[in-house]
């Protein structure tokens, strides 16, 4: 039977073939919690004496990134309970300023085209770019898996996402899965895999595909997979295998995003699923503006928003943050020059922490005020107050919104 | 396992920030108890203290969509709440108040006209979710065998402890 990506990940992990509707006891070759989820999975083992064990050490990681460094002594309390962990049980241990999760275990070589990555984060669906089965659960689940080093998993039903065309420079995979938002709404995916493929795809970088598998949650997606193409094999370097799903493999349904004729797209409050074209929104006044996150903290994101705000000035009144996705994430933008043009435009530039997007510290917002914000949700006072406005954009959008102090289009600064 | 409650009502896309704002979780970490009077806050406020054991969350679609916070089914049960009744639920959400043994009905007419206040059974052997308030019955699709032990059990751990593995043991091939 010819198979999806989602069916060939899974039935290797079963060791069977199996087929959407099943549930299967699978194995995970990463599991990985962070300083939110964390502290509640390492509760769950101490109270229960069976669970106080890790199966496989070496396929599982903590990361410092939530609250990192610790805003109060709340946070520093967590970050000791994981360091004892890790070095209780030899686990992985990424401490502050490392980076946002997503991105490290990225950059960790750990995932493979094929791997079964299972995180303690909704965002774990971000490593479905490197052609993974990647997705998010909570404390107790990932605590069973740190024990056990197994889950168990309903197979789910695929969707394929065909991407075609080739975008404006201005436009890129941020676009793309708002535009996939803008379709199937934030329930359009749920319990569903979504699989891309098309002719569109040699036009999204990895980086820019970590970025569409990020945002599938958003629309209640289990995992957002691409394929193991040229474009991914070249990335990863080291002779991994390519993964496609077959010809003839079955969907439960289709969706289409044209690359050619995208125009760069914006979330507004209250939901991810409010998105329309920046020149919808055009004008309106902001606060913040704030690049950075798993879904837009990688090195192009910075690249993209230094080439706009370069020999430009972030407008007064404005706070532009930036806060690059990891530490390899940094230091390549200080190598090349980039952090000191982001300062120069006037950006605060921080290390790595899931902070900004959070709310958790580093560009909280008061009552009325308005962020542009390159991360993943806009929910009502994720950023500080109830009564602030999130809109969701790209690195490109956002910059272009930084030097104005409004909702601007990026295309007349990058063609 | 029969759940009886007064019904609380909330609408679509009730996020796990609603539930329980990422805020408080670093706040509160030692003590989930901390947390409780900020449950729903500001959805419904001072849900905590008016909420009573057995009482049911009626709700639109794709409840508990976004973070995966398991702070947020926790917290409910914590509260009392017997079950969550909803036209459906974002994956994280319902994945985790499985694990934790709160129970999840997917049903149609019962969000639709259930008020406030409303009398609300759900009886998880029978497949059925009752609004007695308003004399509607509703059958929704039964949980498969594995899952309502699991809920029978009141968690995957406590299931873990009475049999020694996984529910899906066996059918790993």
């Amino acid at each position: 039977m010819p198979q999806t990506m989602t069916e060939k990940i899974l039935s290797a992990k079963a060791g069977r073939p199996v087929s959407p509707g099943e549930f299967i006891l699978a194995e995970a070759d990463v599991a990985y919690a962070h300083d939110g989820t964390a502290p509640l999975a390492i509760k769950v083992m101490e109270e229960n004496p069976f669970m106080y064990r890790v199966a496989h050490p070496e396929r599982v990681v903590l990361v410092i990134d939530h609250a990192s460094p610790p805003p109060h002594v709340e946070a520093a309390r967590v970050h000791t309970l994981m360091r004892r962990f890790a070095r209780r049980f030899g686990t992985r241990l990424y401490d502050v300023g490392e980076g946002i999760c997503h991105q490290v275990i990225a950059e960790s070589g750990l995932v493979r085209p094929g791997s079964l990555v299972i995180g303690a984060d909704s965002h774990t669906v971000t490593l479905g770019a490197l052609a993974a089965f990647a997705t998010g659960v909570g404390s107790t689940d990932i605590a069973l898996v740190f024990a056990f080093g197994a889950t168990w998993l309903r197979v789910p039903e695929a969707v394929r996402g065909v991407i075609t065309g080739e975008p404006h420079p201005a436009v890129g995979g941020k676009d793309a899965v708002l535009e996939l938002l803008r379709q199937v709404r934030a329930d359009g995916l749920t319990y569903k895999a979504i699989e891309f493929v098309g002719d569109g795809l040699r036009h999204l970088s990895v980086e820019q595909r970590m970025t569409v598998s990020n945002m599938v949650v958003e629309a209640g997606a289990k995992a957002g997979i691409f394929p193991a193409d040229e474009v991914l094999l070249s990335w990863l370097g080291d002779g991994a295998k390519p993964l496609r799903p077959d010809p003839g493999a079955e969907y439960v349904d289709e969706v289409v995003i044209d690359l050619s004729n995208l125009e760069p797209m914006v979330a507004e409050p209250p939901n991810v699923d409010r998105v329309r074209p920046v020149t919808d929104l055009e004008g309106i006044e902001v606060n913040q503006v704030f690049i950075g996150s798993c879904t837009n903290g990688r090195y192009e994101d910075f690249v993209t928003a230094a080439r706009i705000l370069r020999g430009r000035r972030v407008k007064e009144g404005v706070r532009c943050i930036a806060v690059p996705a990891s530490r390899r994430v940094y230091m390549r933008l200080l190598a090349e020059g980039v952090v000191e043009e982001l300062v120069r435009a006037g950006c605060f530039v921080a290390h790595s922490t899931c902070g900004p997007c959070i709310g958790a510290h580093l560009g909280i917002l008061d009552a009325g005020e308005v962020a542009v914000s390159t991360s993943n949700r806009n929910f009502p006072g994720r950023m500080g107050h109830k009564d602030s406005r999130i809109y969701l954009a790209s690195p490109a959008t956002a910059a272009a919104s930084a030097v104005e102090g409004v909702i601007a289009d990026p295309r007349k600064y990058l063609s | 396992m029969r759940v009886k409650g007064r019904a609380w009502v909330l609408g679509d896309n009730v996020s796990t920030d609603h539930i329980i704002s990422g805020k408080y979780k670093f706040k509160a970490i030692s003590s989930l108890e901390a947390m409780l009077p900020h449950l729903l806050e500001e959805v419904i406020p001072g849900f905590s203290e008016r909420v009573r054991p057995g009482d049911v969350i009626i709700a639109g679609k794709n409840f508990g969509m976004g973070s995966s916070r398991e702070h947020a089914p926790r917290l409910l049960k914590m509260a009392g709440v017997g079950a969550v009744v909803a036209r459906s639920f974002a994956r994280i959400f319902y994945r985790n108040a499985i694990n934790i043994g709160l129970p999840v009905i997917e049903a149609e007419e019962i969000p639709s006209i259930t008020e406030d206040g409303d009398v609300i059974v759900v009886d998880l052997a029978e497949g059925v979710v009752a609004n007695l308030s308003k004399g509607v019955r509703e059958r929704f699709r039964p949980f498969p065998k594995e899952v309502m032990e699991i809920l029978r059990a009141g968690g995957i751990i406590e299931y873990i402890k009475k049999h020694g593995g996984f529910p899906w043991q066996g059918s790993t091939g």
